[in-house]
C-alpha cells in the first residue's frame, strides 16, 4: 500500500481532508489509510512539476494559517480551516484556485472510491445490473 | 537506445492505435492478409480480459484512462478524459451512436468529402454494431425524468441510438462494460481483424515516427497489473513498413507527428483542437430514483445549432459526481449524501477551431493541450445550465447544483430566476470542474499543406505512405459524439490504402 511521506507538509493533510469532507473526522485508521494510499498513489503516476505544485501548495496553505492564526494548518480548528481554504478557492489567482480545486479533488478521489463510504450513500451499481433490482 | 538489442520487423502496413479509428482499419484491411500482406496493429495499452472489468473506480480508473482521466490542459482549468487499450475509448464510451449532422460536414468544407458520403459508411457501422433504441422498460428513471422534463419545459429530448448487444444496465459503461455488451471495436472490429490474420500487438507503445519506420517499445505486464501480456516479447522493435496509419487519437497522433522531425510536414499539426468541454450538473428529487442501474446516457437534447450546446443524460460514480459539484465541506456532503435521489445532466458546449487552442510538445517530449475558453464557449456552457436548470425543475427537482450561479445551489421557489442567477460572470475557471472527452482536431483534412494536414482520406500532404485515422482529422468540433464519425472517416481511410496498393 503508497503512502503519503511523513515529513512536512504531508501531517496537515489530515486537517485538509477534514476541511473538505467532513465527515472524514470519523475515519477509521484503515479507512485513513486507503485515503492517503490513494492518494499517495495518484500522485506517483502524475508528471513531476504537477507533483511539486502540490507539495508547494499545501505549503503555501500551512504558510498561510501561521500568518493568520499563528499556528499550522493542521492545529487550526475545522471553521478556521474551512475558512482559509474558501478564501483560496475564491482568490483572484488563477493558481490558488487550481490549488484547492486539485487538492480537494485528491481528497475526495480517495474517499469517495472507499467501498464502505460509496455503499453507504446507497450506491449500489454493479454488474448484474437490472436483475439485482427486480 | 545504445546496449539494447532492437528487433526488425517488415510489414505492409503498421496501424498505430486500435480505437473507433484504428481498429475500423484493421478491419477493412484484413483481406490483405489472404493475400500475402503483413498488417499490424500496434497499441499502447493493454489486453483487458473479461474478469478485469470490475466496475469499482478506484480499479479502473488508473487501468483504463491516460492519467487516471485526468490529463490536464496547459493551465490546469480542464481535464481530458481519454483510455488505452485494446479498443481504445470505445472500451470507455457508452455507445452512443449518432450520424455526424450534415450542417457540421459542409460547414467543415473538405474538398471530396461529401455528407451522402459519411452517412452511408455511418450506417454500415450502424449495422455491424447492432445500433439500436434502448426498450423504454430498460430506460432508468434518470432518463425518465430527463426526457419527461425537456418535454414539460419546452425541449425536444430523442434517443440516443446505442451499439448494445445483452446489455444487462449494469450502468457501469465509463469503466469498461463487466458484461461485454457494448459493441466498442474490441468486441466487433478487432477481432475479426485477428481472425483473419491482422496481428494486434498490445502494450506497444510507438516512440518514434520516421520515414516509413516506426521505432515501438513493447513492456511487459506489471506484477499485479490487470491485463494480457503482450504478444511480442518486450524490449525494442523497429518496424519498417509500406504504409503507416496513425490512429492513435488526439493526443497519440499528433504528438507523434510533431516529435518525429520528418523534413516538409504541413504546418498546422497541433492546430485546430476542439474537445466540446463539459460538465455534470445534479439535482436532487424528493425521492429515490433508479440512477444507478440500466444505461445511463439513453437521452438527449440537440441544440447545437440554435445555441452552442447539447444536453445529455449521465451518471457517474460518486468520485466523478463528487469532484463535478463545486465547493467542499458541509453543504457538499449534504449533496453526496442524497446520491439516490440524484439527477444527472451533462452538458457539451461546441467550441470552435480557434488559433490559441492547439497542442505542442514540451521539451521532455509530452504533449501539451492549451485550451482557453472562449466567450462563446462560456456563454454556451451557461444557456446549457440555464436550459438544464428548466428541465430539472419541470422534471420536480428540489434544488439543482448550477457550477456558474454563486451560490451554486437553486432551490426550487427559484425556478423563476433562473436567468438572473446562472450567469457567466460566476462562471470562474479553477473552481469549476470542466472535463472532456471528445478530443477532435489536430491534423485537419483539408485541401492543401497550407491549410491543413491531410487530404480527405486522411493521406498527410506531402507524405504519400503516412495516414492519420481518427478524431485529429476533425477541421472543426463535430457538435455530437464522434465515434460513428470516426469510423466512417477510417473506412475511408482504409480505402485510400486498398487503391494505393492495388496501383
Amino acid at each position: 500500500m503508497a503512502s503519503l511521506p511523513t515529513r512536512s507538509p504531508w501531517p496537515a493533510f489530515r486537517a485538509l481532508a477534514q476541511c473538505f469532507i467532513p465527515e472524514t473526522a470519523r475515519a477509521t485508521d484503515s479507512q485513513w489509510r486507503a485515503l492517503e494510499s490513494a492518494v499517495a498513489t495518484a500522485l506517483a503516476v502524475r508528471p513531476a512539476w504537477l507533483r511539486r505544485q502540490i507539495l508547494l501548495f499545501v505549503r503555501l496553505i500551512d504558510l498561510t494559517a501561521r500568518a493568520r492564526h499563528r499556528t499550522g494548518f493542521a492545529r487550526l480548528d475545522a471553521a478556521r480551516g474551512t475558512a482559509l481554504l474558501e478564501g483560496l478557492a475564491a482568490s483572484r489567482v488563477l493558481l490558488f484556485r487550481r490549488g484547492v480545486w486539485g487538492l480537494r479533488t485528491l481528497v475526495m478521489m480517495g474517499w469517495y472510491t472507499d467501498p464502505a463510504v460509496i455503499a453507504a450513500l446507497g450506491y449500489r451499481a454493479s454488474a448484474a445490473g437490472w436483475k439485482a433490482r427486480r | 537506445m545504445e546496449g539494447t538489442a532492437v528487433s526488425s520487423i517488415r510489414c505492409d502496413v503498421a496501424i498505430v492505435g486500435s480505437g473507433a479509428g484504428g481498429g475500423t482499419v484493421a478491419a477493412a484491411l484484413a483481406p490483405l492478409v489472404a493475400v500475402g500482406k503483413r498488417v499490424l496493429v500496434l497499441e499502447r495499452g493493454p489486453r483487458f480480459l473479461e474478469a478485469d472489468f470490475t466496475g469499482r473506480e478506484l480499479d479502473m480508473a488508473p487501468a483504463l484512462y491516460a492519467d487516471e482521466g485526468g490529463f490536464l490542459t496547459a493551465d490546469g482549468t480542464m481535464t481530458l478524459a481519454f483510455a488505452r487499450a485494446y479498443g481504445g475509448s470505445t472500451v470507455v464510451y457508452t455507445g452512443t451512436s449518432l450520424i455526424a449532422p450534415r450542417r457540421v460536414i459542409e460547414q467543415w468544407a473538405v474538398p471530396g468529402l461529401e455528407y451522402a458520403d459519411l452517412e452511408r459508411r455511418s450506417r454500415k457501422y450502424m449495422e455491424e454494431n447492432g445500433v439500436h433504441l434502448l426498450a423504454p422498460e430498460l430506460v432508468n428513471e434518470n432518463n425518465q425524468l430527463f426526457a419527461a422534463g425537456a418535454a414539460a419545459a419546452g425541449f425536444h429530448a430523442e434517443q440516443f441510438p446505442l451499439n448494445l448487444r445483452g446489455c444487462r444496465g449494469s450502468s457501469l459503461c465509463n469503466l469498461g462494460c463487466p458484461n461485454a455488451a457494448k459493441q466498442g471495436t474490441n468486441r466487433v472490429q478487432l477481432p475479426r481483424a485477428e481472425r483473419m490474420g491482422v496481428e494486434v500487438v498490445t502494450r506497444a507503445l510507438v516512440t518514434r515516427l520516421g520515414e516509413r519506420r516506426l521505432h515501438v517499445t513493447v513492456s511487459a505486464r506489471p506484477a499485479g497489473g490487470k491485463g494480457a501480456d503482450p504478444e511480442w516479447e518486450p524490449g525494442e522493435y523497429e518496424i519498417e513498413a509500406e504504409t503507416i496509419v496513425l490512429a492513435g487519437g488526439v493526443l497519440g497522433t499528433t504528438p507523434l507527428l510533431l516529435g518525429s522531425g520528418l523534413p516538409g510536414l504541413p504546418r498546422r499539426i497541433g492546430a485546430g483542437f476542439t474537445c466540446h468541454p463539459a460538465h455534470i450538473l445534479v439535482a436532487e428529487q424528493p425521492r429515490a430514483i433508479t440512477n444507478d442501474v440500466g444505461h445511463p446516457k439513453s437521452f438527449f437534447v440537440d441544440r447545437a445549432a440554435a445555441e452552442g450546446y447539447v444536453l445529455e443524460t449521465c451518471m457517474y460514480f460518486p468520485f466523478i459526481t463528487a469532484k463535478n459539484l463545486t465547493g467542499f465541506g458541509a453543504g457538499h456532503s449534504t449533496f453526496m449524501q442524497a446520491f439516490p435521489r440524484l439527477q444527472m445532466i451533462l452538458v457539451l458546449a461546441c467550441d470552435k477551431a480557434v488559433p490559441d487552442n492547439r497542442i505542442t510538445m514540451d521539451r521532455k517530449g509530452r504533449p501539451v493541450v492549451h485550451y482557453r475558453f472562449t466567450d462563446q464557449v462560456i456563454e454556451s456552457m451557461v444557456r446549457a445550465t440555464r436550459a438544464s436548470a428548466r428541465i430539472f425543475f419541470a422534471a420536480g427537482a428540489l434544488r439543482v447544483h448550477a457550477p456558474s450561479a454563486d451560490p451554486p445551489l437553486l432551490e426550487a421557489a427559484e425556478a423563476g430566476r433562473i436567468d438572473q442567477r446562472i450567469d457567466a460572470r460566476h462562471f470562474r475557471t479553477g473552481t469549476i470542474s470542466i472535463s472532456a472527452a471528445h478530443l477532435m482536431g489536430g491534423c485537419a483534412m483539408g485541401r492543401d499543406a497550407a491549410s491543413s494536414v491531410t487530404d480527405n482520406r486522411g493521406l498527410v500532404h506531402g507524405r504519400s505512405w503516412l495516414r492519420v485515422a481518427d478524431a485529429s482529422l476533425f477541421p472543426d468540433s463535430l457538435e455530437i459524439n464522434p465515434y460513428l464519425t470516426i469510423m466512417a472517416l477510417a473506412d475511408r481511410v482504409a480505402e485510400g490504402v486498398l487503391q494505393d496498393m492495388a496501383r
